[in-house]
Parts: C-alpha cells; sequence; structure tokens
C-alpha cells in the first residue's frame, strides 16, 4: 500500500520530498503550487472510498457465499456468521486500538497503541506518510477492511467443528498478536519490511500476500491440524451443499478484489490501472490452469475447480499487483492455479489434515508463489517508485526483480511462517484451556447452526 | 388383491403412468427413494476430494390392484420402465389382505 507513495507525495504540494528524491518522472500537478498542508484530492478520495466499499463487499457477501456454499446444510450459517460477526468485531477492535498499532509510530514491529486510541487524530487532514491525497479517515477506513477479512479467511479451516465462543476469542487474539504488528512491520511507518518508510529489509508486498494470505493461510493450517478432523473425515462424503453459492462468491471476490489491489495504490492514479490489469489476468490465467491439471489428472474440468482457480490467482498476484507487468502477471496466474491444486489436493491427502475449506492449499501456498515470484518479476517501468527509494548505506538501492530481493522475499515469507504459526499454536493452546476448542461429538453431527446458533439455514 | 412395488429410473414415471392408465389404473403412489443395486452408484469430485456416491436417486410407485389384472400391469410397468441398461429398477408383488376407501366404508375391490 505505502508503495504508491513516492507518487502520492509527488501529486500533493510535498515538492520538496520529491525534489530531494531526485525522481522527476511525473508532473507536478497544477493544483498543488501554493499552501502548506496536504490537500485532498476529491478524484484519489471517491475511488478510495469505493475501493473501502469493495474490499468489506469481499467479506459480505462474497466470502460468506463462497464458504457459505462448500460447507454441509447443517453448517450454513455458522460458516457465515464466522465472517459476518468479524464484520462487527474487527470494525471496534480496530477502532479502539488496532489502526493505532498497525499505523501509528512505534518501533519496527508495531505502533504506538496510544496514538490513535479510539481513533484520536485520524481526520480528514491527509496522513502525508500513508496517502498524501485523501483524507487520513479514508486510509483508515481502508485498512480496517483488510483486518475484517483476513481472520475470515481462517474461517475455512475451522468450519463445521470449532465452538463460536473458542473462535471469537482465538480470533480477537490473533488479530492483536499477528496481524497488527505483521501490517506495522510491512506497511507501517518504520515497520521492519517498510521499503518505502524507514524499514530495514526491503519487501515487496503490494496488497497484503504475507499480511493478509500467508499469514491467515499458516494460521488456517495450524487450526486444522490442532483443532482436528471432522468426525467422518475424509471417509464420510462431505460434498458442498450448494456450489451455486460458491459460484456467486467467487464473482463478488473478483471484483472486490479490484479494490484490494488496485485500491492499495491508495490513490486512482496510473499504479491503480497497473494493479487492476495484474489482477485481472492473473486471475484469468489461473482459472484455466486449474481447470487444466485437473481436466488432465482427473478427466473432467469442474466449475469450482474453475472458480478455486480465479480465487487463487487473486491471492497469488495480490502481493505483486503493482510491481509486475501483464505478462509477469500470466505468468504469476498460471503458476497459481497449478501450485494451489496440487497444494489441495495431494498435500492434503498425504498429510492428512483436514483444512476443510482450503484455506492453507489457495491462500497461504497462492501468496507463497507470489511473494517468491515478485522478488524476480517486479518491475520498474510497472512501480518506478521501487527503483530508489530504498536505501542502505546511504544510497538507492533497486528491488526490481533480482536474486537479492528474491532472498529477502524469502525471508518474509520465512518469518511470516514461523510468526503466524507458532503464534496460532500457542493461542490455540490457551483458548483450548480456557473455553475448549471444538464443539463435543453430538453438537456436531446435529451441526453448529443449531448447536451453537438456535437455528436452521433452510427451513420446510 | 396384490400390491405392486416398481422402484423404476426417475426419467420413467411419466412412461408408466400413463401405461398404467392406459389399462385402466385408476391410481397410484409415488415416492422419491434412494437406493442402489447392481448399478451402484457413481464418484463425484470437488476441488479433487472424491466422494462416492452410493445411493441413486429412484422413484417408487405403489399401487394395489384386484387379482385378475395385477399380471397384466407388472408386464406393462416393465414394458415401459425398460431401457436395457444396467439400473432399471425392479418391480415386487404381494398379497393384500384388506382394503377400505375411507370416504366411502367401500372394502376390498370395492375399495380399489
Amino acid at each position: 500500500m505505502m508503495r504508491a507513495q513516492m507518487e502520492s507525495i509527488h501529486r500533493s504540494q510535498r515538492k520538496f520530498s520529491w525534489i530531494a528524491l531526485g525522481l522527476g518522472l511525473l508532473p507536478v500537478s497544477a493544483l498543488a503550487q501554493d499552501s502548506g498542508g496536504p490537500t485532498v484530492s476529491n478524484g484519489d478520495n471517491a475511488w478510495m472510498l469505493l475501493s473501502t466499499g469493495l474490499v468489506l463487499m469481499m467479506t459480505a457477501p462474497g466470502l460468506i457465499l463462497f464458504y457459505g456454499g462448500l460447507v454441509r446444510t447443517k453448517n450454513v450459517l455458522s460458516t457465515m456468521m464466522h465472517s459476518l460477526i468479524l464484520m462487527a468485531a474487527m470494525s471496534v477492535l480496530w477502532m479502539v486500538f488496532g489502526y493505532s498499532v498497525a499505523f501509528g509510530e512505534g518501533n519496527a514491529f508495531f505502533g504506538n497503541p496510544a496514538q490513535y486510541f479510539f481513533l484520536k487524530d485520524v481526520g480528514t487532514t491527509p496522513n502525508a506518510d500513508y496517502a498524501a491525497t485523501i483524507p487520513h479517515q479514508t486510509f483508515m477506513l481502508f485498512q480496517m477492511m483488510f483486518v475484517i477479512i483476513t481472520p475470515a479467511l481462517i474461517s475455512g479451516a475451522v468450519a463445521e467443528r470449532i465452538k463460536f465462543s473458542a473462535y471469537l476469542l482465538f480470533i480477537v487474539l490473533w488479530v492483536t498478536i499477528v496481524y497488527l504488528p505483521l501490517c506495522h512491520m510491512v506497511w507501517g511507518k518504520g515497520g521492519y519490511f517498510n521499503w518505502a518508510l524507514g524499514g530495514q529489509m526491503p519487501v515487496l508486498d503490494f496488497a497484503g500476500g504475507t499480511v493478509v494470505h500467508i499469514s491467515s493461510g499458516v494460521a488456517a493450517l495450524v487450526c486444522a491440524i490442532m483443532l482436528g478432523k471432522r468426525d467422518g473425515f475424509p471417509n464420510e462424503p462431505m460434498m458442498p451443499h450448494n456450489v451455486v453459492y460458491s459460484l456467486i462468491g467467487t464473482g463478488l471476490l473478483w471484483v472486490g478484489w479490484f479494490g484490494f489491489n488496485a485500491g492499495s495504490a491508495l490513490n486512482a492514479g496510473e499504479l491503480a490501472t497497473r494493479a487492476f490489469s495484474a489482477t485481472h489476468f492473473s486471475a484469468a490465467a489461473a482459472a484455466l490452469s486449474w481447470a487444466t491439471v485437473e481436466w488432465l489428472l482427473k478427466g473432467k474440468p469442474s466449475v469450482l475447480g474453475v472458480a478455486s482457480g480465479m480465487v487463487a490467482g487473486l491471492a497469488t498476484i495480490t502481493p505483486a499487483s503493482g510491481f509486475v507487468t501483464i505478462p509477469s502477471a500470466v505468468i504469476i496466474g498460471l503458476a497459481a492455479g497449478v501450485g494451489c491444486y496440487l497444494a489441495v489436493t495431494k498435500l492434503k491427502s498425504t498429510f492428512g489434515y483436514d483444512d476443510s475449506l482450503d484455506v492453507f492449499g489457495v491462500h497461504g501456498i497462492g501468496s507463497i508463489i507470489g511473494m517468491l515470484l515478485v522478488g524476480v518479476l517486479a518491475s520498474v517501468e510497472v512501480n518506478p517508485a521501487i527503483a530508489a527509494t530504498y536505501q542502505a548505506g546511504g544510497a538507492p538501492v533497486s528491488l526490481a526483480g533480482s536474486a537479492g530481493q528474491f532472498f529477502n522475499q524469502l525471508k518474509a515469507v520465512l518469518f511470516t511462517i514461523v510468526l503466524s504459526g507458532a503464534a496460532s499454536f500457542i493461542i490455540l493452546k490457551i483458548v483450548d484451556k480456557t473455553v475448549g476448542l471444538r464443539v463435543d461429538i453430538e453438537d456436531e453431527s446435529v451441526g453448529l447452526d443449531l448447536s451453537q446458533h438456535g437455528e436452521r439455514a433452510y427451513n420446510e | 388383491m396384490k400390491k405392486i412395488e416398481a422402484i423404476i429410473k426417475p426419467f420413467k414415471l411419466q412412461d408408466v403412468k400413463e401405461a398404467l392408465n392406459e389399462m385402466g389404473v385408476q391410481g397410484m403412489t409415488v415416492t422419491e427413494v434412494k437406493g442402489f443395486g447392481r448399478q451402484k452408484g457413481h464418484t463425484e469430485i470437488y476441488r479433487g476430494s472424491e466422494y462416492t456416491v452410493d445411493f441413486l436417486p429412484k422413484v417408487k410407485i405403489e399401487t394395489v390392484l384386484p387379482d385378475d389384472i395385477a399380471t397384466k400391469a407388472v408386464e406393462a410397468i416393465i414394458k415401459a420402465a425398460k431401457t436395457g441398461k444396467i439400473g432399471d429398477g425392479k418391480v415386487f408383488v404381494s398379497s393384500i389382505e384388506d382394503a377400505w376407501r375411507i370416504r366411502t366404508d367401500d372394502r376390498n375391490n370395492d375399495a380399489l
């Protein structure tokens, strides 16, 4: 997200920053000649408010339908609830201290929780560090939608068997201990991995490969293993109860992802268009490669396979979307379809874990692929800011695709896996000892809709 | 009186109903059922996970008839429901002791 700010700064009146950075590539806006403070661009703000809405739409009804369709009839509502409740719970957490820990000024690992406590001082004046042409509040809202969808992704691995109280407790702790610090490290000012704002190790993650998808994918894997398999898995048939829901959800996710990735440009400029293109073509390529592999190995191209390929392509391009050309996006998409297909079939059956809705296989594996490939494929033409913004020892360092950047990406991936994996393990232990993780076998066989919420999705 | 229970392929229901109507059968009860015989089930694949579906959808027709037309009715059902492929279904015939029509208190053959 911050990777756009060279452009943003430039488009405001902070000419001194711009000149000091020696990037004279874009014309200085005529609107931005006078007055001191940063000015809001109505065009940028319009796009960012729309993007904010699009990202929320990914959770509801996008993910709600996508996941809800994949479970059995008796667990539809509980699965939808796992996403729905986070729209409320995460918004409050974000307002109280979440935004401050993620984007407040602190150290390399987390921000000062007091700085924006209860969104104090988050008004309409732009925060030039993050996005110089939109109200600070718009930036806060946009980022809030990410803290809603990230833990909602995890819910796919615990579906059909987790206790609702355990789910809530786990998510609140996980977001506090994993998401907020990781978000600060990658996108926050002074964050360890933030190449654009004083970080120590430059990591390219445009819209959330580490922060959103690998972190949630790894947490999902740990949850699936520690929670154990659903009763009857894998011998009893547990077919998706409504693939049509999942297909509608897929469409909403794809469209919403334009807000997620292109919105991460944080303005309505050229970079948003670049990210939009990369997002679209990666999803298309991944759908085709998933379906092709399935057709070859299983004899039929399934509809759910095409949809899964699309989501895999979207998750995989997320970290790369603002850094790669369209042909590179197609390569990333093709790799996503094949890699994620193998993960949800071979990897899952080899190790026998019950990642019920394939969160790790699609989001975790997908974004690992994306994070590594952007280290090789990042292009200065797509994102001129990566040419010289990051400095080491007083000298600018280009972050364009190279062996060195590939290893930086690899380190960030490994760090994310260890952080999210270890923290998830500890949090699950705590939750297990306090409220207990799973419903009992009787409640599981009745279904979580009735046993946890006292309702049924389909009556009559 | 005989009760005829015929388990047939769902798409043959209309043909069987017409065949029975033509020979004068005036009523029947139809139920959607699931089961398997020699046809066994089929395989469904969701995201690479294969599920064997053992129970296939079939339709069960039940009708109770006077003894003299029961055999003819069975023949009509078999003729109408046959595709010659595995999974065409089965017909069972059993004896019925009593029958009543609720509205009129008619008994046995009069009630059919």
